[in-house]
């Protein structure tokens, strides 16, 4: 019993001073941590108050945020009154004058024997065009009947008598402005009156507003292309049904297809060109195969300079030598690329087994055979996979070059943006990027399992 | 007497031939296709482009030239540009530090949901994926012009975009890497009794931490590039003054940017591949 004991004094001495140990360093180590951390977050806040993320709920345009969005998903019918010609109204498609509506459509209703017309939104309310001015029906914060119009100074002004009026109704000078939620906007001028009415959807997607297939649904369209009468007698059916949809003049697919096969070319054709030239240069790098030392120096400091020098200058350079288009894109891709490739490779072949070349070279094969079949069988696997997962990356690269003046579907993507107006474009291009970008990784990815596993 | 008959080993022998027959017929196809899909874009590209080809070759030293020669003209005077623009760059890559370190947590967070090994629930799972799908896919520059349309000319919207971004790419490395690690120390730690946060903190972090943070300085490397080219569509930073100045032609001051960038990619490089290598090589 008491050996026992002792022998558990023992060893409990040993473990405190152990344990002491520990604390010691536990206790710097949670310091250490500590101070990091407390480093880290003086560097976030100081960071975070010069960039200005603490008062970011301001800097919003909200104006503009809520507009694009609408603009994203939504389109409009103007439906414009003027004073003078009150029997008349023009119902446009986003305004835009060459886009008129014939055959008037079903939310405009003519009253023939009253003396007004009526427009329904999609909500249910309405607005009614007197002659001398408008009333809106169906808003619950408004009491009574609201009035707007032309007062006998010729200025627009609400004319019934309004105890309060409410939030959404802005009365300047000039203009009366009034919209009671994002799909409904009124405005009244001196000289006319504008309803915007807003509906969900990407309108004309498809066919534009002058195309004949205009209003045809997709069973029609399938009829259309198997029948053998043709719409138009220069065009068979189913290319005027390609030749419409390409030169839709609202969504451009034509062009916007065009841009991006530009893109994708220039990822592609860029990527080709660097992993030839990359591979070819990475053998004079690597040092178990080229033997001399300054030519191996050489290739590997201009890898390192290809790598150096960012895309963004290469096609800065590039952009003044071949202006704006595909060349510019592939050169700046390819040339970035080799540096990176070049550099991986050459790790990879200076990595590879000697015994594979070693049991070539006792074949009795000449330099260009061993290296064909002692070193390139190794090296192919990362060469392959290298390659198509940078395929991806420079898929992304090209629409940030285009974008910087190149071409493709970034610099379209950029227009877009620069004009401020048509959102629905805008979705439209960032929701193609993003499909590609995506469908050009699974590709790669596919491909690389593909060969791999074959 | 023989192990295998002469008809056997000539059987085997051609059929060898037949498969490198096949072989070479598929890498002929191959290299074909490869061939064909460049002179096709290169044909395309030379219809297409402003300037042709051969045109274009003959004039890719002009501009070099032409800012090298400026640079040389302006003499000792040059130097001083390069303090001129220092404070740029420094905002440029203030921008990407703090972004990187942004979507480094934000990668993390994201990347613990995203791990089959550590959440069971696959609807959260599949969601978070197709998240971090979605980041990654979109290229910053697209949403640096989202937000600069709706936020103004600041350095935010870039910040956003490269951190979103980050998010994106690292959310998905990482989760690969918690994907691969040992579980034995999450076992031990389970039969313990400990909670999820503890497990994660003592069983997972300190395998994964490494490789994490050597993709993020390899990200760090990435990040600095592209605020540079997000200053050229207008976030501000080096790149904004690189546009300006090639807009006036400015070639000595061209230069001098073009310098700086080229130094501090370097130097970012070199000490990114050093923390990489000594990070990787201490494997706590």
């Amino acid at each position: 019993m008491s050996h026992f004991q002792n022998q558990d004094f023992e060893v409990s001495k040993e473990f405190l001073e152990v344990q002491k140990k520990v604390d010691a360093s536990t206790k710097r180590n949670y310091r250490r941590v500590s101070i990091g951390f407390l480093i880290l977050f003086i560097y976030c806040f100081v960071t975070s108050y010069q960039f200005g993320l603490f008062d970011i709920g301001s800097r919003w345009f909200s104006d503009r945020v809520s507009l694009m969005l609408l603009d994203t998903y939504a389109n409009k019918d103007h439906i414009i009154m003027r004073w003078d010609n009150t029997s008349k109204i023009s119902v446009r498609f986003e305004g835009s004058k060459k886009m008129t509506y014939d055959p008037q459509p079903d939310f405009l209703i003519y009253n023939n024997d009253g003396n007004f017309n009526t427009m329904v939104f999609t909500s249910g309310r309405k607005v009614n065009f007197y002659k001398n001015f408008i009333e809106l029906e169906g808003y619950s914060d408004v009491v009574g009947k609201l009035r707007l119009g032309i007062n006998n100074y010729g200025k627009p002004a609400i004319l019934s008598d309004q105890k309060e009026i409410p939030k959404w109704i802005r009365v300047t000078e000039n203009k009366i402005e009034v919209r009671p939620n994002l799909f409904e906007r009124i405005q009244i001028y001196k000289s006319k009156v504008v309803v915007h009415r807003y509906q969900v959807g990407w309108r004309y997607f498809f066919f534009d507003f002058d195309s004949l297939l205009r209003d045809l649904s997709f069973n029609d369209i399938i009829k259309i292309s198997f029948s053998s009468d043709r719409i138009t007698p220069e065009l068979g059916n189913n290319y005027f049904i390609l030749q419409e949809f390409l030169n839709n003049s609202i969504w451009f697919h034509g062009p916007v297809f065009f841009a991006l096969l530009e893109t994708i070319m220039m990822a592609l054709i860029g990527t080709l060109i660097a992993s030839i030239i990359g591979l070819f240069l990475s053998f004079l790098a690597a040092s178990n195969i080229n033997p001399f030392k300054i030519i191996r120096i050489i290739v590997k400091r201009f890898f390192d300079f290809l790598r150096a020098v960012d895309t963004l200058i290469w096609s800065l350079l590039l952009l003044r030598a071949f202006g704006p288009g595909l060349f510019t894109g592939i050169f700046a891709i390819a040339l970035t690329e080799i540096g990176t490739l070049g550099k991986l490779m050459s790790e990879a072949i200076e990595n590879t087994d000697p015994n594979q070349q070693e049991g070539v070279a006792s074949t009795g094969a000449s330099t260009l055979q061993k290296q064909r079949y002692g070193i390139l069988p190794q090296i192919m696997p990362v060469f392959i996979s290298q390659t198509l997962y940078t395929l991806e990356s420079n898929t992304r690269s090209a629409i940030i070059i285009g974008a910087m003046g190149s071409g493709g579907i970034g610099m379209l993507f950029l227009s877009y943006m620069r004009t401020g107006v048509d959102f629905e474009n805008v979705a439209y291009v960032a929701a193609l990027v993003l499909i590609t970008v995506m469908l050009m990784d699974l590709f790669s990815s596919w491909l690389r399992n593909f060969i791999i596993n074959s | 007497m023989t192990l295998i008959s002469k008809s056997s080993f000539d059987e085997i022998e051609r059929n060898i031939k037949r498969q490198a027959k096949t072989r070479a017929f598929y890498t002929i196809i191959f290299i074909l296709s490869i061939v064909f899909i460049i002179i096709l874009g290169v044909d395309v590209a030379n219809e297409r482009n402003a300037g042709s080809f051969s045109r274009g070759i003959t004039k890719v030293f002009d501009f070099p030239l032409d800012i090298i020669s400026d640079a040389f003209e302006r003499g000792w005077g040059w130097y001083p540009l390069l303090l001129k623009y220092f404070p740029t760059l420094l905002s440029t890559v203030n921008m990407a530090l703090f972004a990187t370190l942004v979507g480094f947590f934000g990668a993390v967070i994201m990347s613990l949901l995203a791990s089959r090994n550590l959440i069971k629930n696959k609807f959260i799972i599949q969601f978070t994926r197709r998240i971090l799908d979605i980041l990654r896919s979109f290229p910053e520059i697209i949403i640096a012009t989202l937000l600069l349309y709706l936020m103004g000319q600041s350095i935010l919207p870039a910040f956003f975009a490269i951190a979103i971004h980050t998010i994106g790419v690292l959310g998905k490395l990482f989760s690969e890497v918690i994907e691969n690690i040992d579980e034995g120390p999450i076992e031990g730690l389970t039969s313990l009794g400990s909670s999820w946060p503890q497990k994660i903190i003592y069983g997972v972090f300190p395998q994964v931490f490494p490789h994490f943070v050597s993709y993020t300085m390899l990200r760090l490397e990435i990040n600095v590039r592209s605020s540079t080219i997000l200053g050229f569509v207008g976030a501000g930073g080096i790149g904004q003054a690189l546009k300006l100045s090639i807009a006036w032609r400015f070639g000595d001051h061209v230069s001098a940017i073009m310098v700086l960038i080229i130094v501090t990619i370097v130097i970012i490089d070199r000490l990114s591949s050093l923390v990489r290598h000594r990070v990787i090589g201490l494997k706590i």
